[in-house]
């Protein structure tokens, strides 16, 4: 295994590694123009548990979930996801988007959003069977937004957005779920919503990892987190890596001592 | 006349020309769809100039080979040929360098364009036979078109009709949200390159018909127009082929009553027709419709202030206020309030203070949130939750 350029806490012998991983990630780097986002990037994601990705704005969060799901082409680096390429595996990874990345005034409705979710059992030709509409609902009622169903998707909250996102995601049945800032900008009732479907998943066996920018809640909903800023800062348990020390090393100046002795603080 | 033509009794060229265009005009608006969809409106346009030069190489090829300059098949070949040109060019120009896509259709669109008029101008100077038909490809021209031409014409629609029916999900994904599309594997590029192919496809196939300059017409118009319907994709691709079909059906029988109609033009002006009717009076997207809705909101909010105002015995100066108020009998002309007047604004007091225990009440999160000033309480809590609110607030002072 290629040891990575930021690995500080020498725990790579307790590592599931790359063939057992949902997610392992091996000297990535993407780059726009010729300003790396992400630089030289291993990760390995734990199986079955909720990981959180940590880093100040720019710092190349959102880049690094993009690339490892082939959405922009990375430098170099390479992707397996549960021991396999990527391409090999596309079925069982979900992924949710920022909710500003898609125009809200598209004609669609809700319940057309999850079907997408669907699109592998459905096909090109497919009809759309019962079946089909019972699985769109039920991730519908997970997230608490059946009653919504037949809305057009642009007279819906923010939060409300958000949770149709997740919905679909949910419409396909994957391993291994890819969130990008879902706690973004949405009211606590979403918010409560969205942790305990994400909660539910890790207790079925799936593994989640976030996007997250709110270091408050980091230690209520997640078991790990990968510090990042540009390169890996820290990765492992919150315990671990959720430290004074580290935070104080992705943020540099950009938070208080004061601040991240609180955040950092175990409950 | 125009009635003969509009019932096909125009003889067999008109009828076909008729049934020719309205096939065009579905498979036209059912593609111009995703285009709109996926807000790439303008590639068309583009798409559509750069196919001049290639008629006219194909029109200098043909005539120098000895055989007819108007074999329409080989020109359409030619336009194709041109047309994939240009949308390369456009492809490169986005990809390689910074220009955004809409400088790239500027550059690609007037280059080819001017270069197709320059060789235009050289076949008419030349003076070999029968070049007459290339204007009509401008502007389009349906007089002498030949049962092979209509064959040409609907046998691209419907090959283009086929493959948007069988690749319509993964255009549609792609059009709403590409990053989702991509991380499910989904070739983005080559479904974005398949639907400028089609728009190809149609854009060559109408030359004829339409014409290149406003081809760009019948790929938009009609989207456009159907949006103002309906919410769902699917049924906006289907209107957009039914409005599309209709206004290349009237533009061209209605181009066909006359001599010297040119039959481009006249289908633009039925779509616009169409766009325009549907923006008046389509419901809730429709202007009509949200005039209405504003001034319903209005007169609700009005109406709700001026009783709120005369149960605090304020005087309303507001005339529109007023005007409501005393029309629906709540106050007289002098702006006192009636008896009925009272007990209304009397409600909407109560209401009001038995909203803000609600809006205390952490329990009831979601009925608080749908609290705007103007939400009658009677829909958001049962008559038990109410009566519980009343006797939190105390004895009403006055029934109602």
């Amino acid at each position: 295994m290629q040891l990575s350029l930021a690995s500080q806490n020498g725990q790579a012998a307790r590592e599931p590694g790359l063939e057992t991983s949902p997610l392992a990630i091996r000297g990535l780097t993407v780059s726009y123009g010729e300003k790396p986002a992400v630089f030289s990037v291993d990760m390995t994601v734990v199986p079955g548990q909720m990981t959180a990705i940590i880093g100040p704005n720019g710092a190349g969060k959102s880049t690094l979930l993009k690339a490892a799901l082939g959405i922009v082409p990375p430098v170099s680096g390479r992707v397996q996801v549960f021991g396999r390429p990527l391409d090999h595996q596309r079925g069982r990874i979900a992924y949710v988007p920022q909710r500003a990345s898609v125009d809200w005034d598209f004609p669609t409705r809700v319940i057309d959003v999850v079907m997408m979710g669907l699109y592998r059992e459905l096909g090109l030709l497919g009809r759309i069977r019962g079946t089909h509409r019972q699985i769109a609902s039920d991730c519908l009622d997970r997230v608490g937004m059946s009653e919504f169903a037949d809305r057009q998707i642009g007279q819906l909250s923010g939060g409300q957005q958000q949770r149709v996102f997740l919905a679909r995601a949910l419409a396909q049945g994957a391993d291994l779920y890819l969130l990008d800032e879902p706690f973004a900008g949405v009211d606590a009732a979403t918010e409560k919503a969205i942790i305990g479907v994400l909660k539910a998943l890790r207790a079925e066996g799936k593994t989640v990892v976030v996007v997250h920018h709110d270091l408050a809640t980091v230690r209520d909903y997640f078991d790990n987190v990968f510090l990042i800023n540009t390169r890996k800062v820290a990765e492992g348990s919150v315990a671990e890596a959720f430290t004074p020390d580290t935070l104080q090393s992705a943020y540099g100046g950009r938070l208080a001592t004061a601040q991240i002795d609180q955040i950092a603080r175990p409950a | 006349m125009l009635i003969d033509a509009l019932f096909l009794q125009m003889g067999y060229n008109a009828t076909l020309v008729a049934i020719g265009a309205a096939l065009l005009g579905a498979a036209s608006g059912i593609t111009g769809t995703f285009l709109f969809l996926r807000k790439r409106a303008l590639v068309s346009d583009a798409v559509s100039h750069a196919t001049l030069p290639g008629v006219c190489v194909a029109f200098l090829v043909l005539v120098a080979l000895g055989g007819d300059g108007r074999n329409l098949a080989a020109l359409l070949t030619g336009s194709a040929v041109s047309a994939g040109l240009g949308l390369l060019c456009m492809n490169w120009l986005t990809r390689n360098t910074r220009l955004a896509e809409d400088a790239a259709i500027g550059a690609v669109l007037s280059v080819f364009f001017g270069f197709g008029v320059v060789l235009l101008t050289v076949i008419q100077t030349l003076g070999v036979g029968r070049q007459a038909g290339l204007e009509g490809f401008l502007l389009g021209s349906t007089a002498g078109m030949l049962y092979t031409d209509a064959l040409v014409i609907a046998g691209g629609g419907a090959a283009v009709l086929f493959l948007v029916l069988l690749t319509r999900r993964p255009m549609t994904m792609v059009a709403f949200d590409p990053e989702y599309a991509a991380a499910r594997g989904l070739p983005v590029s080559k479904i974005d390159m398949l639907m400028m192919g089609l728009v190809m496809a149609v854009t060559v196939v109408g030359l004829k018909v339409v014409g290149l300059i406003l081809i760009v017409a019948l790929l938009i118009i009609p989207p456009v127009a159907a949006r103002f319907w309906t919410e769902r994709a699917d049924q906006v691709v289907i209107l957009a082929g039914v409005l599309g079909a209709l206004a290349a059906y009237l533009g061209a029988a209605i181009s066909a009553s006359a001599p010297n109609l040119p039959t481009g033009p006249i289908i633009v002006l039925m779509s616009f027709a169409l766009f325009a009717l549907s923006l008046l009076v389509a419901p809730n997207r429709g202007v009509l419709a949200a005039v209405l809705r504003h001034q319903r909101f209005q007169r609700r909010l009005h109406m709700r202030q001026g009783l709120l105002a005369l149960a605090q015995d304020q005087t309303i100066y507001e005339p529109l206020t007023l005007r409501l108020l005393s029309r629906a009998g709540l106050v007289r002309a002098d702006g006192v309030a009636t008896r009925s007047g009272q007990a209304r604004a009397a409600k909407a007091l109560r209401d009001e203070r038995r909203w803000d225990i609600l809006r205390r009440d952490q329990a009831q999160e979601a009925a608080a949130a749908l609290y705007d000033g103007l939400r009658e309480i009677e829909t958001v809590l049962t008559p038990d939750q109410i009566a519980a609110i009343d006797r939190e607030i105390g004895t009403p002072k006055e029934a109602f």
